[in-house]
């Protein structure tokens, strides 16, 4: 069995491709996508977890823990709806602007 | 069968009496507010019926607690009704009087808002009259002196409002404040006797540590014992507090100026019931009075007192009302001598029956005042009467004042019939009611041995029987004075009704304590142990008859067989001179007063005025030291500089300092929201670097 470790430095990898790739692309698409990544490494995490407990909670004799699983399906739909919303607004953004680039929206400087 | 569950309505008819006609009396006519009012105080009459004939089969007090006062440490006083011999025989004088008085006040206050011309204050009047028996209910059937107090107050206030009930004119409808200050008169006196009412209810926590009648009455002899002064400053307090309600020496002066209320309100309050207040309260504390006899006396003396000087007073009025009224103080004074003698039964029965005589006087006086007041009118409006001499356009006619009456015996038939009646009856001329309540009186200070007290009521009585008879005379008797008195017509029935009823009354109230038979003292004997049965007295009996003839016969040769002519001079005062004019003027107890107290009170009002809160306060303190103080450092420290450069630099400097951080914040805020993504991740990789590694 691979142990948690490797998950959780996966899910830590795959959190700051995401990280880096929020701070360091323009193009909104490529952004989204990495939001996805950063949710997905928490899930990843949510769900190695999870597995670990369940171990410890049936090694003790007690039931198994299903927390984890049910959380990940939650952010799965919240990832979902964002992503409906976040392309609506891509599209609204570029028929009125003709760009997508990131750092043109930014008429709300101080 | 008993009804004590019905005490707390003989409040409670009046309060809802009243305030129906205080909510929708404005869209009622005048006959229907009227129905209510008497209906409340009838049906607050039938209640002290029902509790008297309770209380018949079942003689001791009973106490109706209808809810929670005060309770404080070991005072606990409730708001708690009593029944007992005592109090309801106060119930049923005062509702049984006060109903009479409510349906002749329909009548009556029918045509004076007609004459003084403001209709909406009749619905205002029978709020008052209700508001009043509601008060005097809650005054006899307290069971606390706090409750009776509170009664006390409210009867006093309800005085206050009705006799300023036309306060912006004089007796006579010319504007004026003379009526508002013969309220406030009313007020202020009655403050006094509520000062002592106070102390004497303080001192008497302080001693008893209790306010119930019972409580207090149950340790008097043991506290009399061991310190009779306690007891004696207690009743002397309470003596002054009945001085004020009740019209004695020294502070009687109000209850002639209170005249200048509606003639029903002189009938019922300041005569039949609320003056008698203080006659009540001295029987009711008989336990407290009986331990100490030089208080006794005290107050005998006082009443006997008051009684012949009032006497006097009334022997030398003009006014119909003042008469009444001077003759109200004086027979007041029979009660206070007969109870403070100890004859509560007999001044209780005085109380009772003077009730029905008095309220009967008063209520005839006002028929007669009414039917001065109508002749006047209908001479105002159908007779210019050109040539005639007495009347001038800008002459006031004054519809009370004796000298303008004469022969009303034809023109008002059954008032003079009533009138004589209770003339009568207050005479004590065998056998109307006041022959024997009064005889009981002075039966009481002849064989109690009080000589003097017998002897200054016997000439009272002389004088009671002589003004009286004066009174007749000028009133109902000769030829009118007046073009009015000539056309003065009869009062409707329902003026006249009550009056014959309480006229039955004043005929045969004597028989409520025959001697012999004793109703009214057996009846009270349950209440107020102390009483001595009365024992008729043939010698007192016939000196006192035989001094209301003589002074009757007096009266006759003065201003019967002669009467006044117009313009003439009273006989009595070219006889008399000065002393008749001393007793016009009242002795000059008003002047008195004026120069020993009331000037002095406006004097030290001056000086607080003018000195104190003048020149002291406003131009020293206020101009001087705050307003001067508050220049003077305004002066320092707004001065030029100090403000620009020290307030106003501060201020400046403070607001560039916030621009100046403003504009250094501003430039975070770039409008990159991958910058703006960064911070949040410097934040979060702080925030969790300071938890991991702390």
């Amino acid at each position: 069995m691979v142990p948690v470790a490797d998950y959780i430095g996966l899910s830590a990898i795959l959190f700051t491709i995401g990280a880096l790739g929020v701070l360091i692309r323009r193009n909104p698409l490529v952004i989204f996508m990495s939001i996805e990544l950063m949710l997905n490494a928490a899930n990843l995490a949510f769900v190695a977890f999870t597995r670990m407990y369940t171990a410890l909670s049936m090694a003790g004799g007690g039931q198994p823990v299903y927390s984890g699983q049910i959380f990940v399906f939650f952010v799965m739909t919240v990832a979902a709806a964002e992503v409906a919303v976040g392309l609506a607004l891509i599209v609204t953004i570029f028929r009125t602007k003709h760009s997508i680039d990131i750092d043109n929206l930014n008429s709300l400087k101080g | 069968m008993t009804f004590f569950y019905l005490a707390p309505w003989i409040v409670f008819f009046p309060v809802i009496g009243l305030l129906i006609n205080l909510v929708f009396g404005s869209r009622f006519s005048e006959t229907v507010i009227g129905t209510i009012a008497s209906l409340a105080s009838g049906l607050s009459f039938v209640v002290s019926v029902l509790l008297a004939y309770s209380l018949v089969g079942h003689p001791e007090a009973v106490r109706w607690t209808i809810g929670e006062w005060i309770h404080i440490g070991t005072l606990q006083l409730d708001w708690t009704f009593r029944v007992d011999t005592l109090s309801t025989m106060m119930m049923l004088v005062v509702s049984g009087v006060g109903t009479l008085i409510h349906i002749y006040a329909v009548g009556y206050m029918h045509e004076d808002v007609r004459f003084k011309s403001d209709l909406k204050r009749f619905q205002r009047f029978f709020v008052f009259l209700n508001l009043f028996i509601a008060a005097m209910m809650i005054l006899v059937g307290g069971d606390s002196y706090l409750m009776l107090f509170v009664g006390w107050e409210g009867v006093g206030l309800c005085s206050f409002l009705l006799i300023g009930f036309w306060y912006e004119m004089d007796t006579l409808g010319r504007p004026s404040w003379a009526n508002s200050n013969a309220a406030k008169k009313a007020m202020i006196a009655n403050r006094i006797g509520d000062f002592g009412f106070l102390i004497a209810s303080f001192l008497m926590f302080w001693a008893f540590h209790s306010l119930q009648f019972d409580q207090v009455f149950q340790q008097a002899p043991a506290i009399a014992a061991s310190n009779p002064g306690l007891i004696t400053a207690i009743t002397l307090f309470l003596l002054l507090g009945v001085t004020g309600k009740s019209a004695q020496i020294p502070l009687f002066v109000w209850l002639p100026d209170a005249m200048a209320g509606p003639t029903p309100v002189s009938a019922l309050i300041h005569a039949a019931t609320m003056v008698t207040a203080g006659v009540y309260l001295v029987t009711r504390s008989a336990a407290l009075y009986v331990t100490v006899p030089a208080a006794q006396f005290i107050v005998a003396l006082v009443g006997a007192v008051t009684a012949l000087f009032a006497a006097t007073i009334a022997v030398g009025q003009y006014d119909i009302k003042k008469v009444l009224a001077y003759s109200t103080i004086s027979q007041l004074g029979f009660m206070v001598a007969g109870v403070g003698m100890g004859a509560f039964a007999a001044g209780m029965f005085h109380l009772a029956t003077h009730a029905f005589f008095k309220g009967l006087l008063f209520l005839s006086a006002g028929s007669v005042i009414l039917g001065m007041e109508r002749g006047h009118h209908h001479l105002a409006h159908h007779e210019p009467r050109k040539g005639t001499k007495e009347k001038h356009p800008e002459e006031v006619f004054d519809p009370g004042d004796m000298r303008n009456m004469g022969g009303l015996r034809k023109t008002m038939p059954v008032t003079f019939w009533v009138y004589l009646t209770g003339a009568l009856a207050l005479a004590g001329i065998f056998p109307f009611a006041g022959f024997w309540s009064k005889d009981e009186i002075l039966a009481s200070a002849f064989r109690g041995g009080f000589t003097a007290i017998y002897w200054l009521l016997a000439i009272a009585a002389f004088l009671t029987a002589f003004y009286m008879g004066r009174q007749i005379w000028m009133v109902f008797f000769g030829e009118p004075r007046h073009a009015a008195a000539a056309h003065a017509e009869e009062s409707p029935q329902v003026i006249t009704v009550p009056l014959i009823v309480l006229a039955a009354l004043s005929l045969l109230g004597g028989a409520l304590d025959l001697p012999g038979v004793e109703t009214l003292t057996h009846w009270l004997e349950q209440t107020v142990v102390f009483i001595k049965p009365g024992e008729f007295v043939w010698s007192v009996a016939l000196i006192s008859t035989g001094l209301a003839l003589l002074a009757i016969l007096l009266s006759w040769l003065l201003y019967g067989r002669r009467p006044l002519k117009v313009g003439e001079v009273d006989p009595l005062k070219q006889m008399l001179g000065p002393v008749f004019t001393g007793m016009e003027r009242k002795w000059f107890v008003d002047e008195l007063y004026w120069a020993l107290f009331l000037d002095r009170y406006v004097d030290v009002s001056h000086f607080a005025a003018d000195v104190i809160d003048g020149r002291f306060w406003h131009d020293w303190f206020h101009e001087k030291v705050i307003a001067g103080t508050y220049n003077w450092l305004s002066h320092i420290a707004l001065n030029r500089y100090a403000d620009q450069l020290g307030i106003d630099a501060f201020f400046n400097s403070l607001g560039e300092w916030t621009k100046e951080a403003a504009s250094g914040l501003r430039r975070f805020q770039n409008g990159f929201v991958r910058s703006y993504a960064l911070f949040v991740l410097i934040g979060v990789v702080a925030i969790l670097g300071y938890l991991i590694f702390k």
